[in-house]
């Protein structure tokens, strides 16, 4: 019989870690790649000079359009001089402050449902708290407040908004569809899918559109229901139905053994859903739904077609009020593009977080 | 035999209309008996056995367990699965869930057992199934054969009267077989009612009051391990035997 001799392990004879060794395996690894790196890298080398002298040595931070006419850079004069336009949009310049404070209440109270001591029973009753708060101060009309009706709330506070309650509530009725287009009750199930695909079926500028020019036709005379509530029926019900097919592909991964597993040790089928499917569904497809949270947030600029003026349709509008400005919109895309995009960045940062902290569970 | 725990009674089932799966199924089963069935895959065992809890349903005949007729009651359903615990092949362990929490979870939320009784009498569960050091991780942390321990020792949480185990080394390294079959023989020593769905003939041997042999959906034979393993009475089991033992 021989004898079992181990081998003792031995470092890898090449170094395969340390910048070195990255450039080599992803800038250099062949001739190919080798000439990709070198020709990217001439057009950032010709690219960002010429950039950088339009967007920062050349450009006028202070000043009117007639320098901004004069000047061959950037013109960041034009959101200096229009930013409370861009950001508050027709909300009246005297109230500023008060859109400024809600918008930032409900930010921080965003950011607080994004930490792990949060998650608490009482987050609901905080949000609802918050928004009879947000509401009231917005609307004014008590205390010598003045009163500011919803069509004029706009801008960056009016995109947050609806983003904010659109997601919030699409949510649990995405989750409540999911669930229902796999019930064993064909009823349940066949309006549900009759849902999805209704929704599914139209773009989003319709189901604004009849939001809000069909619906108050439908109504009985008199009876109306504030713009805003609706548009925010309108994008709650779209983003719903996305987000129940996302939901749904999870539900479909969630192996059967653990549903029988469920039901001999005696849980319900809620119970089941909740404390076994869903935790391992949603923890499946959160890229998926953080996908759909950024689309809905952009989704809001969709709301100038029915006269509501968020972030973009606030820029729009500031842009087209003095011929003088016109010329230079592209600095004032620029700016928006970049809030939007810190927005959807810190989204997009977040569901890798959450995706760290479910996966947790699957680290050896 | 000692008054029957599980009676079936001309129990038919069928997948659909012309699968066939069970097949005029007459069994008793008595109370602390221990019980291995055996048979060629597509035998209809695992069906046999998910029908004593209700993960399948039969068509056809009277199935009784533990004086609980199986019906389309909901209530009597959860009756017998309070009393019924099931170990699976795959382990269907909640990989979410830390070991203690899979063991806790029932006892909480359907016995409405308070957190720390049913975590203390979790830790008894894995001690003895002498895992009690890995209650804090996840089971994809665990080997095969600590997951399906932590399985049995799961389903024993709820107190059950009957152990249904579906192939439960089937999925398991040969390395790891026998601690979850060394689990498993100190439980029948201590008198629950058992049937295992096995091809482990040792265990068998070792623990079985009688072995149940099955073959397209029929019980072909019934007898005690002995006597089953030395002096088969068919030839279909004769067959059967020779292609396990063979080897």
């Amino acid at each position: 019989m021989s004898t079992f001799n181990a081998i003792a392990p031995r470092p890898a004879p090449q170094s395969n870690s340390g910048p070195v060794a990255w450039c080599r395996a992803n800038l250099f690894h062949d001739w190919k790649t080798s000439a990709g790196t070198l020709l990217i890298g001439l057009i950032l080398v010709w690219l960002l000079p010429r950039f950088f002298q339009w967007a920062i040595t050349n450009a006028v931070w202070y000043g009117n359009y007639d320098t901004c006419h004069a000047a061959s850079g950037a013109c960041w004069a034009v959101v200096r001089e229009k930013f409370r336009f861009i950001l508050f949009g027709r909300y009246p310049h005297a109230e500023h402050w008060r859109a400024l404070l809600c918008t930032a209440m409900l930010l921080g109270l965003i950011l607080a449902s994004c930490t792990r001591a949060f998650w608490r029973p009482w987050l609901v009753a905080l949000w609802v708290g918050v928004l009879v708060l947000y509401l009231a101060l917005m609307r004014g009309g008590f205390a010598g407040l003045r009163f500011v009706e919803t069509d004029l709330w706009s801008g960056l506070p009016l995109t947050i908004l609806l983003a904010s309650l659109s997601m919030v509530m699409a949510f649990p009725i995405a989750v409540c569809i999911a669930l229902g287009r796999r019930s064993g009750m064909p009823a349940i199930r066949s309006l549900c899918t009759v849902y999805v695909e209704l929704i599914r079926g139209v773009p989003l500028i319709s189901v604004l559109f009849m939001a809000s020019f069909m619906f108050p036709l439908l109504m009985p005379q008199g009876f109306n229901i504030d713009v805003l509530i609706r548009v925010l029926a309108g994008i709650t019900l779209f983003a719903a139905a996305y987000m129940a097919e996302v939901i749904r592909g999870g539900l479909q991964a969630i192996p059967k053994g653990q549903i029988e597993a469920a039901a001999t040790l005696g849980l319900s089928y809620w119970q089941t859903q909740r404390m076994i499917v869903l935790p391992q569904a949603l923890a499946m497809v959160v890229p998926g739904i953080m996908n759909n949270f950024i689309s809905t947030f952009k989704d809001t600029s969709l709301v100038a077609i029915v006269s509501l003026y968020e972030l973009t349709g606030a820029m729009g509008m500031a842009m087209n009020a003095e011929a003088d400005w016109r010329p230079f919109r592209i600095e004032g895309y620029l700016f928006i593009a970049l809030i939007y995009f810190v927005f959807c960045y810190s989204m997009s940062l977040y569901s890798q977080w959450i995706e760290a902290q479910v996966n947790k569970s699957k680290q050896r | 035999m000692t008054e029957p725990i599980i009676t079936f009674d001309k129990v038919n089932k069928w997948y659909g209309n012309n699968f066939h799966v069970l097949r005029d199924i007459d069994l008793q089963v008595g109370a602390g008996e221990r019980i291995v069935v055996c048979g060629p895959s597509g035998s209809g065992k695992s069906t046999l056995i998910r029908c004593i809890n209700r993960l399948e349903e039969h068509q056809q005949g009277r199935l009784v367990v533990d004086g609980v007729e199986i019906t389309d009651d909901l209530k009597a359903i959860d009756d017998v699965r309070k009393k019924v615990g099931m170990v699976f092949q795959q382990f269907n362990l909640f990989p979410h869930l830390t070991v203690l929490e899979n063991l806790t979870l029932s006892p909480m939320w359907v016995g409405r057992m308070p957190k720390k009784e049913a975590e203390e009498k979790a830790m008894e569960q894995l001690r003895r199934v002498r895992i009690a050091e890995q209650a804090l991780k996840y089971p994809l942390q665990l080997s095969g054969g600590q997951q399906q321990r932590v399985a049995i020792a799961r389903a024993l949480c709820l107190t059950p009267k009957i152990m249904l185990f579906d192939e439960p080394t089937s999925a398991l390294d040969p390395e790891m077989i026998k601690e979850v079959l060394d689990v498993m023989i100190e439980m029948a020593e201590q008198g629950i009612t058992m049937v295992c769905v096995t091809h482990e003939m040792g265990f068998a041997k070792a623990v079985a009051d009688r072995v149940i042999f099955m073959d397209e959906g029929q019980i072909v034979e019934q007898n005690t391990p002995e006597a089953f393993f030395n002096n088969p009475q068919s030839e279909r089991s004769r067959d059967f035997l020779s292609k396990i033992l063979g080897h």
